[in-house]
């Protein structure tokens, strides 16, 4: 794919463009990039849903003391985090944002970390014990019109000081982590939601920069612990292209099973999370009885349980156990029996048919103006399955459905999950037999460098998409890399699905958009 | 039957005969007062190991197996434990009402612990508005609860203070319409009295469909009145963290805890009470020497044998079904159970006044 | 009397690792003479503490899913006496630092550490709580909790076997069996200052060194 670069001044006119003349209605994402002596810039990944169309936009400002790019968060609404995360990461000011905070570090952080001169030192930024103070407040920047073109600051109130708020988080069972809502709420009812991200946000960025790529692939796994297997995939994907390298047919076999092992896990995860925060504590048990049979496949062959490992650059780590296929089997036999009885337990109470129909829709336009992949995309009746559109491994030689429901409320969002789980046993019942014979891994350089230039690879992670966008300059590390998130553009819609939602709908939401905080943060 | 009786009153002979008559009535309320607090405590302890078996047995665990056999020790390591910890003094609180509250609970609790009739004879209150004083007991402690919400200085247990309120409140509507339509059938409110006619039916047979319409909706709102799910909003967890009692530690939180578990009991007992014939034998009339039998097993068995029946299904409803909404909590209550109760009371009186029970 | 070894029901007490630093903590105790009763009492207390710990709901990352994953159905601490994760810090006896802590979540974990009631004990799970693991170049991660809040046992892994994290459960209950709640010097350091010689859970065997 190519990169144009676009002069500063024609931007939001061109984007505009992209966005209502061209059809362009997918942000896929907004990589801030640090190009030293010839600027800051931000290349924009647009995609156009209904052709499958992609365009790499790009835009450079020289100005390093007071970088300005226009936003584009009034076409493509997801922008408005993506951007905040370029401003907290590079210090690049969107002018005419309506909320430029930082979004995962602490609003007193000194410097902006992703830039290629920012100073680690711990004598800068060390560990401040005393509490953040949470500013309630927005901060949409305007232009001066003089030549200076100073930055002026416009603060305006997001929530008020005397409206109640609580703050769902950081440390909250229903988070599924560490992530902060704060919540102005009139009785139960939810008026106004802030997000506040970055408690878990690890640097894994900036760290990938100085390490070679073997090392890289190890934090893949820690980013969503839940998808480990496809962000491994996406990434080893990535170099094998740049390098070239050709993997054998066993590994492509090997490699999707293990994926959609990974997507059963995960989703199994999801049906009991989503049913402890409903408050069925037994089913949560339930999803994770059958869980361990699977982990217990998965440790077998890769050694893990949670974080495998087992992609490498070429091929897995690791040839397949002897037993794996009887194994596998046996689970998708056991697995299919038991997705009944989550139904009866669960599913069709009339409490939880209550608690989650009707409730937090998000529209199909919505969903891809927020660019809600994943389970929450289709459930709006989104067709956003990477492995349709944009097929990888083995996905364009077997036959599966993608999962669409139309309603786009909690309801349909966890059938899609359930009935995912049964799709992905039907993939892996067409490949289990027919593992071919052959290398498990490609023999690589001992040393890997990728050649001077941009790639980019996507697969379809449990949770959405999840993609690497690597630019190398022919060195052992590369000069930037970028992983999209799967989280952060549902939590970014989090404040459109909470209208006139109450407390218990916020868990319920949240519960079935099914979000991983450290994806979130990296 | 054996009647309790004889042992109180032959204990109180023999005090009268050792003191004054005054002296007396302060030691028999003394002695009383030891045995209802020993049997509430053992009664909440066995109650919350049956949680915790009952809980993993749904749930393909095994529960507490290490303290003791079959980890039958685990709950009294619970208490040496909270008896011990820490009790936390919040900060810019009322202290007073914050102290206070537990207490409450606990009183609120035991006074209705006080009423239940475990055997025949065996009752430690029991007078003419028997059934009118459960309900005026067991509705005070919606007030501990209330005050420990707001006096924690704490938004989450505000706000489940609040959903307690609102919830207890509404639900205590229903077990008094269901109550009332018990009352109806018998014609009396005297606890003891109620018990005693039950020797021919009991009451969920004697008057057949209404009675068992009460039955159902008792069940539902007293579940709702112990705060366990589908109704425990007020603590909900994945919600409001811990609820009303966020802020309380050691101890007063243990008030709190064994409180929930007794109220759970008492619920049971008063079900089991109304409907179910409380300590009275099944007897069915006709069959004389199938009575005989029966009577033969002591009342207190026939007594914490329902009750525990009932525990056991309010506690396979905690452990299978999600939680509702805080909408749907008061539109249950308000749209369904109190008019069904209501019709269900006019029915009863209509069947009684046409003389169609058994 | 004379405080004895800590025993785990049905475990032969050489199985564990580490039994140094514990005998260490008694013999420091055991300078100073108890009576009797009131050492009888101290038994029932630490019987009744290392047998009921609640653990608070607390996970940053991925060790937090294997915690969860020790509280289903096939690990289930709850036949221990771990019974159940309470959701507020002022109930909970005992923290999981499961995964990541950053430099933004730090004085959060200080707070919840703070809110809590006595006593209370620190378990640092996995290799991030403990060092800062595969994050430790990372700008904005705290390296190793230890520097915030005193840590009782460490379980490393990343993330630890459910296996592990059991073994690092118990170890902390025999840690808490040799408390002296009255009288006496506690092993436990005065308010403020950091405990000394944390308990350290190894997954490999002792011998590893010597095979390789």
């Amino acid at each position: 794919m190519n990169l144009t670069f676009i002069d500063i001044k024609e931007f939001p006119k061109r984007m505009e463009e992209y966005r209502y003349s061209k059809g362009m209605d997918f942000l896929r994402d907004i990589i801030g990039m640090d190009w030293g002596e010839e600027g800051l810039g931000a290349i924009y990944i647009l995609e156009n849903t209904a052709t499958g169309e992609n365009i790499e936009v790009a835009t450079i400002t020289a100005n390093r003391e007071k970088p300005l790019i226009p936003t584009v968060c009034h076409l493509w609404n997801v922008a408005e985090l993506y951007e905040r995360e370029v401003y907290d990461f590079f210090g690049i000011y969107f002018t005419k944002h309506p909320d430029m905070r930082r979004l995962f570090l602490r609003n007193d952080w000194v410097g902006y970390p992703l830039r290629k001169d920012y100073d680690t030192s711990e004598a800068i930024n060390p560990i401040r014990m005393e509490n953040e103070v949470t500013e309630d407040v927005q901060r949409p920047y305007e232009i001066a019109e003089d030549a200076e073109q100073a930055i002026i600051d416009k603060q305006t109130n997001k929530i008020h000081g005397d409206q109640y708020i609580i703050n769902i988080g950081p440390q909250h069972p229903a988070t599924h982590g560490v992530l902060r809502f704060r919540l102005a709420l009139d009785g139960e009812e939810i008026k106004k939601i802030d997000i506040h991200c970055g408690y878990i946000h690890r640097g894994i960025e900036k760290m990938s920069e100085s390490l070679t790529y073997p090392q890289i692939l190890a934090l893949t796994d820690r980013l969503d612990y839940l998808s480990a297997h496809q962000n491994r995939h996406a990434l080893c994907m990535c170099i094998e292209k740049a390098m070239g390298i050709e993997v054998t047919d066993r590994t492509q076999y090997i490699r999707t099973i293990m994926d959609e092992l990974q997507r059963i896990d995960s989703h199994l995860l999801f049906l009991s999370c989503a049913a402890m925060d409903l408050g069925a504590i037994t089913t949560f048990i339930y999803g994770f009885r059958d869980r361990e049979k699977l982990l217990d496949i998965l440790e077998e062959v890769t050694g893990g349980r949670l974080i495998q490992n087992y992609n490498v650059i070429g091929g897995v780590q690791a040839d397949i156990t002897p037993d794996f296929v009887r194994k596998v089997k046996e689970f998708c036999q056991y697995q299919k029996g038991k997705i009944k009885e989550y139904n009866d337990v669960f599913t069709y109470n009339v409490i939880t048919q209550k608690r989650m129909k009707g409730v937090g829709v998000i529209s199909r336009a919505d969903a891809i103006s927020y660019g809600c992949t994943g389970g929450t995309g289709r459930a709006s009746g989104w067709a956003c399955d990477v492995r349709k559109r944009h097929p990888y491994a083995l996905y364009d030689k077997v036959d599966f459905k993608e999962i669409i429901y139309n309603n786009g409320d909690c309801y349909d969002r966890f059938w899609v999950r359930l009935d995912e789980i049964l799709e992905s046993i039907h993939i892996i019942e067409q490949l289990i037999d027919n593992i071919p014979e052959g290398e498990y891994k490609v023999k690589t350089k001992p040393i890997i460098r990728i050649p001077e230039g941009r790639y980019s690879a996507s697969v379809e992670g449990s949770r959405g998409e999840f993609g690497v966008y690597i630019e190398s300059r022919g060195e052992k590390s590369p000069y930037r890399i970028k992983f999209r998130p799967m989280g952060l553009p549902l939590i970014a819609a989090m404040h459109k699905i909470l209208k006139g939602a109450k407390v218990a709908d916020l868990i319920a939401i949240g519960a079935t958009l099914d979000y991983v905080i450290p994806d979130i943060d990296r | 039957m054996f009647d309790f009786t004889t042992i109180t009153t032959a204990i109180d002979q023999f005090l009268r005969s050792m003191m004054p008559a005054q002296f007396a009535i302060i030691v028999e309320c003394i002695l009383v007062a030891a045995c209802a607090l020993l049997a509430y405590v053992m009664f909440a302890i066995v109650m919350i190991f049956m949680e915790r078996k009952v809980c993993a047995a749904f749930q393909c665990r095994l529960g507490p197996m290490r303290v003791g056999p079959w980890g039958l020790l685990q709950v009294f390591a619970d208490v040496f434990k909270m008896l011990i910890k820490e009790i936390i003094s919040i900060n810019r609180s009322d202290s007073f009402l914050y102290r206070l509250a537990p207490y409450l609970v606990v009183m609120s609790s035991v006074l209705t612990f006080c009423c239940l009739p475990f055997a025949k004879g065996l009752q430690v209150l029991d007078f003419n508005m028997g059934v009118f004083f459960l309900m005026a007991t067991s509705s005070f402690g919606v007030l501990g609860i209330l005050l420990a919400g707001w006096s924690s200085n704490n938004k989450f247990s505000m706000i489940g203070a609040m959903r307690s309120g609102a919830q207890m409140i509404s639900y205590e509507l229903s077990i008094g319409l269901c109550m009332l339509t018990v009352v109806t059938l018998s014609g009396t409110m005297q606890i003891s009295e109620l018990v005693e006619q039950q020797h021919d039916a009991w009451f969920i047979f004697k008057g057949h469909l209404p009675a068992m319409l009460a039955f159902v909706i008792y069940l539902i709102a007293g579940n709702a009145e112990t705060n366990r799910a589908p109704f425990d909003l007020p603590e909900a967890e994945s919600e409001l963290t811990a609820g009303f009692h966020t802020e309380y530690s050691g101890m007063h939180f243990g008030f709190f805890y064994v409180a929930e578990f007794m109220n759970l009991f008492i619920v049971a007992a008063i079900a089991s009470t109304l409907f179910l014939g409380g300590w009275m034998p099944l007897h069915i009339s006709g069959f004389d020497t199938f009575n005989m039998v029966m009577d033969y097993i002591p009342g207190i068995v026939w007594f914490l044998g329902k009750t525990f029946f009932i525990i056991w299904v309010l506690m396979w409803f905690r452990w299978t079904f999600p939680r509702l909404r805080i909408d749907q909590v008061p539109t249950l209550e308000w749209k369904y159970l109190v008019p069904i109760g209501l019709v269900n009371l006019l029915i009863m009186t209509v069947c009684v006044v046409m003389g169609w029970t058994f | 009397m004379e405080m004895k070894k800590p025993t785990i029901k049905s475990i032969p007490y050489e199985e564990f690792k580490d039994n140094e630093t514990l005998e260490s903590l008694i013999k420091e105790l055991n300078k100073e003479r108890t009576n009797v009763v009131v050492g009888a009492l101290d038994d029932l207390i630490n019987w009744g503490r290392s047998n009921s710990l609640w653990s608070l709901t607390f996970a940053t990352s991925c060790c937090g899913i294997e915690f969860m994953a020790v509280g289903a159905a096939r690990y289930d601490f709850a036949r221990f006496g771990f019974e159940v994760t309470r959701n507020s810090p002022r109930q909970a006896d005992l923290i999981m630092v499961a995964g990541t802590i950053t430099h933004k979540m730090a004085p959060v974990l200080k707070r919840l550490y703070d809110q809590m009631a006595d006593p209370k004990y620190v378990v640092a799970v996995g290799g991030c709580a403990i060092s800062g693991g595969p994050f430790k170049g990372s700008y904005h991660v705290l390296n190793g909790v230890d520097k915030i809040i005193p840590v009782d046992v460490y379980i490393p892994g990343c993330p630890p076997r459910p296996e592990a994290m059991l073994y690092g459960m118990m170890q902390l209950q025999r840690k808490v069996k040799i408390e002296k709640y009255f009288g006496g010097k506690n092993h436990r350091a005065k308010k403020g200052e950091m405990p000394n010689e944390p308990i350290i859970v190894t997954n490999a065997p002792i011998d590893i060194n010597e095979n390789c």
